[in-house]
């Protein structure tokens, strides 16, 4: 029965971490203190719950546990010494009943979105940023995002440590930031979610059930995210384009762990639930764009035509290309236009494609980018230039650093050798 | 993880008599934080069993019998899909769940993980994990 009880409290706790923290950062204006209080609540409930049993309201019980050790802590700080008043006022005599706990709850939603601003500051490096957000509004462990990301837990916890120090030293204000600050400041935070998303959704080493957890957890704050704004479409694009992706994580991975390419998918195995929702999503979010569609928003839409798609051969790739194209003018990169490139290919024919790939390879960005000469190679097998696909293969092969990945262009390259000229058109090009 | 929530029917339910005008606030509440939370995938509450059919089979003999059926408490009254990190997650979340069931009328609350791809692999022999292989190869669909 202890240990019962002990995995019930750590689920209360990863339900109520994040409005907890949030709701004591309003009281200190300090997360790292915030995030300690949290954590004595969590140790008197280890202490009580066990005999006297979990209470009925849970979150009210921790919030009230860790106010009183806020007042404590302001009292013992003689700086705070005028704010003793002010949490005063707020402290309930007892555990409220639900009655209050309602009353109580209008801010949270608030304070949740302000945690969210704090942890994906500008001020911090993009690795505390995610090790943060996981940490405060994911309600992971640091043994858990240490395993995520495949490095020592030591690390995260410095890395964490180091985070609130930077966040108390700047002064960063608990606030959500407003005018023209709020589009940079929501584009660093979709930027934190959809990072997380993607470690945990293209790598293929490592422990590979850790890995689809990231992406659940991805989703998950994604979720939060576009119902604490509502109203910006690129939170709901950046929602709708992971749901759509998460939706072929079953179809994505051969029986050995090996990757296969979206042409190769069994769409059969693509979560229609994920799909739905994730439409859904789309269409809601280009509705609030309203004709001017942000890069998440489009990425999704680009998704969508191959969610749509009950076999590869119906792709619309005329839509894609033109998608693509809009994507390179909202967020110009040498990958999109890689990207755009494969999308011709597949709509007008391999030298539509190769015309445009030939000019990125000047590029700086993408000289060791793997996924040029595979793309190239690809398009110049398409259009039977065997010899020269099979030296792109092996150089991109050359250039991977995903040992599965190798193994596929290795695979291709040796099957340029053999110089068929039957090659399926497919998009072997970029895993699914 | 996933789960399915199957909530069961009541004799209310199975009468078609409607729900309190309260609870659709109290539920909505509900629902309103699973979402909030990031946990709901979808919801669905079902019409009483005389509204639907069951198809009886019996080796190969199948028998269309329509409702209504008549263990109510075993019936499925609606039900939740959700992603939580754990069983128990899940259980806390549905301790919070707002309906009571009729007076002297004890009902329960199901809680079944889904199946997942990386269930099946488990307890697949690699033989079958090849036939799988074959069976996703020749039904690609180009």
């Amino acid at each position: 029965m202890a240990t019962d009880i002990h995995r019930t409290i750590d689920a209360v706790w990863r339900m109520e971490a994040p409005r907890l923290v949030a709701g004591l950062t309003r009281l200190v204006r300090d997360v790292g203190v915030a995030e300690e209080l949290a954590q004595d609540a969590l140790v008197a409930a280890l202490e009580q719950w066990p005999s006297d049993g979990v209470p009925n309201n849970p979150g009210a019980w921790l919030m009230t546990t860790a106010k009183r050790r806020a007042v404590d802590h302001i009292r013992r700080a003689e700086t705070y010494r005028r704010k003793i008043e002010e949490v005063g006022r707020e402290l309930p005599e007892s555990v409220p009943d639900i009655g209050t706990t309602v009353a109580e709850d209008d801010g949270i939603g608030d304070d949740l979105l302000r945690l969210v601003f704090v942890a994906c500051h500008p001020v911090l490096s993009t690795e505390a940023r995610t090790a943060l957000t996981l940490r405060l509004l994911g309600g992971l462990t640091t043994g858990e995002i240490a395993r995520a990301f495949l490095v020592p837990e030591s690390t995260v916890a410095q890395r964490i440590v180091r985070a609130k120090k930077t966040l108390a030293a700047a002064r960063v204000p608990f606030e959500v930031p407003r005018g023209d600050e709020l589009a940079d400041r929501l584009a660093s935070v979709l930027e934190v979610v959809y990072l997380i998303f993607n470690e945990g959704y293209s790598a293929t080493s490592g422990d590979d059930w850790m890995r689809p957890a990231l992406c659940e957890d991805a989703l998950r704050l994604g979720r939060v995210l576009a119902r604490l704004v509502p109203r910006e479409p690129e939170a709901h694009g950046l929602i709708a384009l992971m749901e759509i992706q998460a939706s072929r994580t079953g179809a994505r991975t051969g029986p050995d762990g090996e990757p296969i390419l979206l042409a190769d998918q069994n769409r059969a195995r693509w979560d229609r639930l994920l799909i739905r929702r994730g439409l859904a999503a789309l269409e809601h979010a280009e509705a609030l764009a309203g004709g001017r569609p942000g890069p998440y928003v489009l990425q999704a839409a680009i998704a969508a035509c191959h969610a749509r798609a009950g076999r590869f051969a119906d792709t619309d790739w005329q839509l894609m290309a033109r998608l693509y194209e809009r994507l390179a003018t909202v967020a110009p990169s040498p990958v999109v236009e890689l990207n755009r490139a494969v999308a011709l290919s597949r709509a007008y024919g391999p030298a539509a494609g190769l015309e445009l790939v030939d000019q990125l390879l000047a590029v700086p960005a993408l000289r060791d980018y793997h996924l040029l000469p595979s793309v190239r190679g690809d398009l110049l097998a398409r259009l039977d230039r065997h010899a020269e696909a099979r030296a792109e293969f092996t150089r991109a092969a050359s250039l991977t650093r995903n040992e599965r990945e190798r193994g596929l262009l290795l695979a291709r390259a040796e099957l340029s050798r053999e110089s068929r000229p039957a090659d399926p058109p497919r998009d072997r090009s970029r895993p699914g | 993880m996933r789960f399915m929530v199957i909530t069961k029917a009541t004799t209310e339910s199975e009468a078609s008599i409607p729900p309190a005008t309260e609870v659709f606030d109290t539920m909505g509440a509900f629902i309103q934080e699973l979402m909030d939370a990031g946990v709901l995938l979808a919801a669905e509450g079902l019409h009483p069993s005389s509204r639907g059919a069951r198809i009886v089979i019996d080796g190969d003999r199948k028998t269309v019998v329509d409702g209504p059926f008549a263990e109510t408490k075993e019936l499925i009254g609606g039900f939740f899909l959700v992603e939580t990190k754990s069983l128990e997650e899940c259980v806390e979340w549905f301790k919070r769940y707002p309906l009571r069931p009729p007076a002297g009328e004890p009902s329960n609350i199901e809680i079944r993980p889904v199946i997942g791809p990386e269930d099946f692999s488990e307890t697949m022999t690699d033989e079958q994990r090849q036939a799988v292989a074959e069976r996703d190869k020749s039904s690609r669909f180009t």
